[in-house]
């Protein structure tokens, strides 16, 4: 259950997977998508609400052929660089997109782990999504007549996700925003949690999310795995990285330099976790 | 010009918020109307109930957040929900008095676009997109824009339709089953645009203190219709200044 990250990633990740790593400004799995990229996946539909730096880092190596999302961009900075070069110049290779709100994707979701074939919500009427997404339809109420929209359901091959901690058996626990990881993780056929930390037991919190072991396939213990973004009790977001990254993701050959850094960088991760 | 104390970005800013009214509820979108909401709460507005999309409801953070997630939002909320929740049973239900929106291009009828400049299947700017301004600006009870005035902005048409304010004029809202009001102020730098009555467009129906209307005009991308009873701006207070600086860390 507690693994290496390299090996959680080997095992569960494969090219031409649909993979959402998902986090909603906090607890966003930036070390797992930095595996992802140095283990060289390929041909990847990558899924999340609101694709930030570590999509941008994703899509500028590659990994992506296929993006699925609500909002891309860099929080409270300005756009992705990389993303935008992807989808008006194809670099480093093409990108197809299928965009939607936010309100659309928090729905897939939530259908996907309800285990039904697709969500129905009040939303996209009249807008300009509808005509460039065949995924956004409209179905008739059978109690009302009301036409809503209509959306698939969202099953990922794999979500990953980062928590505060786990426990020794793999339960998995985190809180503060904790923004659509359950249903992520509930849709996914696979689920890989980055932990801050293993501990004997989870003491309870306000507000907390508790995913039991058996909906996760493997943990790994990555302390500072979220970084940039923050982990809730353990450290804040770097405001500062968020607003250094325009200035990387904005040229090719600053971005192919960070790139190159990564990938000469080994996983930081603990080999059986804190504590084991 | 006036030789005034203030920016035109402090005056936008000071205007949006005197829009916001006291316990009302209103849906926050980072950047401009985040930087306008939390000064209403700071001034004539202590009761205004503010939510980001992170889930994040009832928040009173002691300076702005960077982002719609940051911690400080979680940890001033008077509870924070799971995304689906905020969208679901907040905003889907009705339960949002207010929008508050920025745009990188609105046209006459305060259509919004967040998503490509030029063609969507080539665009020329490739923007972050929709986030969640459709459903925003179509369940909200009103929403308000707040953006910076230029013609490359205020265009006669958007170049896409990411979240729709009055269609193509009037009953488009309700031919498309919105239930909210729509925009019903534009606020920018040099003034104030509401849509006319009956056609919906907008209009220009205030502005700024040294700001000539044919300046605003100059700046829009149509042919702006100024109201016969036009106003101008009440000049920020030292009140209003001091909280917007201490936001912001002007000087």
């Amino acid at each position: 259950m507690i693994v290496p990250l390299d090996e959680a990633v080997r095992e569960l990740v494969h090219d031409g997977d649909t993979v959402a790593l998902e986090g909603f400004t906090h607890l966003i799995p930036v070390a797992a998508g930095h595996e992802i990229i140095r283990q060289g996946l390929r041909d990847l539909t990558l899924v999340r609400m609101t694709p930030d730096i570590v999509y941008d880092q994703l899509i500028g190596a590659g990994c992506a052929s296929k993006l699925v999302f609500s909002w891309g961009g860099n929080p409270g900075v300005g756009s992705l660089h990389r993303f935008r070069d992807a989808v008006t110049s194809s670099w480093p290779v093409p990108l197809e997109i299928e965009e939607h709100s936010h309100a659309g994707m928090a729905n897939r979701y939530v259908a996907g782990a309800s285990g039904l074939p697709f969500a129905i919500l009040r939303g996209y009427s009249g807008t300009d999504l509808v005509a460039n997404n065949p995924n956004i339809r409209t179905v008739t109420c059978p109690f009302t007549g009301q036409e809503l929209a209509a959306v698939p359901a969202l099953n990922p091959d794999v979500t990953v996700v980062h928590a505060q901690r786990a426990d020794r058996d793999g339960n998995v626990q985190l809180w503060g925003i904790t923004g659509i990881q359950k249903e992520a993780v509930l849709a996914a056929d696979r689920a890989l949690v980055t932990v801050e930390e293993v501990v004997d037991t989870l003491d309870p919190v306000p507000g907390q999310v508790v995913l039991p072991a058996r909906v996760v396939n493997r943990v790994s213990v990555v302390p500072g795995g979220a970084a940039p973004s923050y982990a809730h009790g353990y450290y804040e977001r770097d405001n500062e990285a968020y607003r250094a990254w325009d200035a990387v993701g904005r040229d090719r050959e600053s971005f192919g330099a960070w790139l190159k850094e990564l990938t000469d960088t080994p996983a930081v991760s603990e080999p059986a976790g804190r504590g084991l | 010009m006036t030789t005034a104390n203030w920016t035109s970005d402090e005056i936008m800013t000071v205007t949006a918020a005197r829009s916001l009214r006291d316990r009302m509820s209103c849906f926050v979108g980072i950047g401009l109307p985040s930087t306008a909401a939390n000064v209403a709460h700071r001034t004539h507005a202590p009761g205004l109930w503010m939510v980001y999309e992170s889930g994040t409801l009832g928040t009173v953070p002691d300076h702005l957040p960077l982002s719609i997630g940051d911690g400080i939002l979680a940890d001033t909320a008077d509870t924070v929900v799971p995304v689906p929740e905020v969208f679901n049973y907040w905003l889907q239900a009705g339960r949002i008095d207010v929008g508050f929106l920025g745009a990188a291009q609105i046209d006459r009828y305060a259509n919004i676009n967040t998503t490509v400049i030029g063609d969507y299947a080539n665009p020329r700017v490739r923007l972050p997109g929709a986030g969640g301004a459709p459903e925003i600006a179509a369940s909200c009870r009103e929403v308000i824009v707040i953006m910076r005035h230029s013609s490359r902005a205020f265009v006669e048409k958007v170049d896409f339709v990411t979240s729709v304010g009055h269609g193509s004029g009037p009953g488009d809202r309700e031919r498309l089953g919105l239930r909210g009001a729509g925009p019903v102020r534009v606020i920018t730098d040099l003034g104030v645009l509401e849509p006319d009555p009956v056609t919906r467009e907008l209009v220009l129906t205030g502005v700024h203190p040294g700001v000539e209307a044919d300046a605003v005009r100059e700046a829009t991308g149509w042919d702006l219709v100024v109201s016969g009873d036009l106003a101008v701006t009440p000049e920020p207070t030292e009140a209003e200044l001091s909280v917007v600086r201490s936001l912001t860390g002007a000087a």
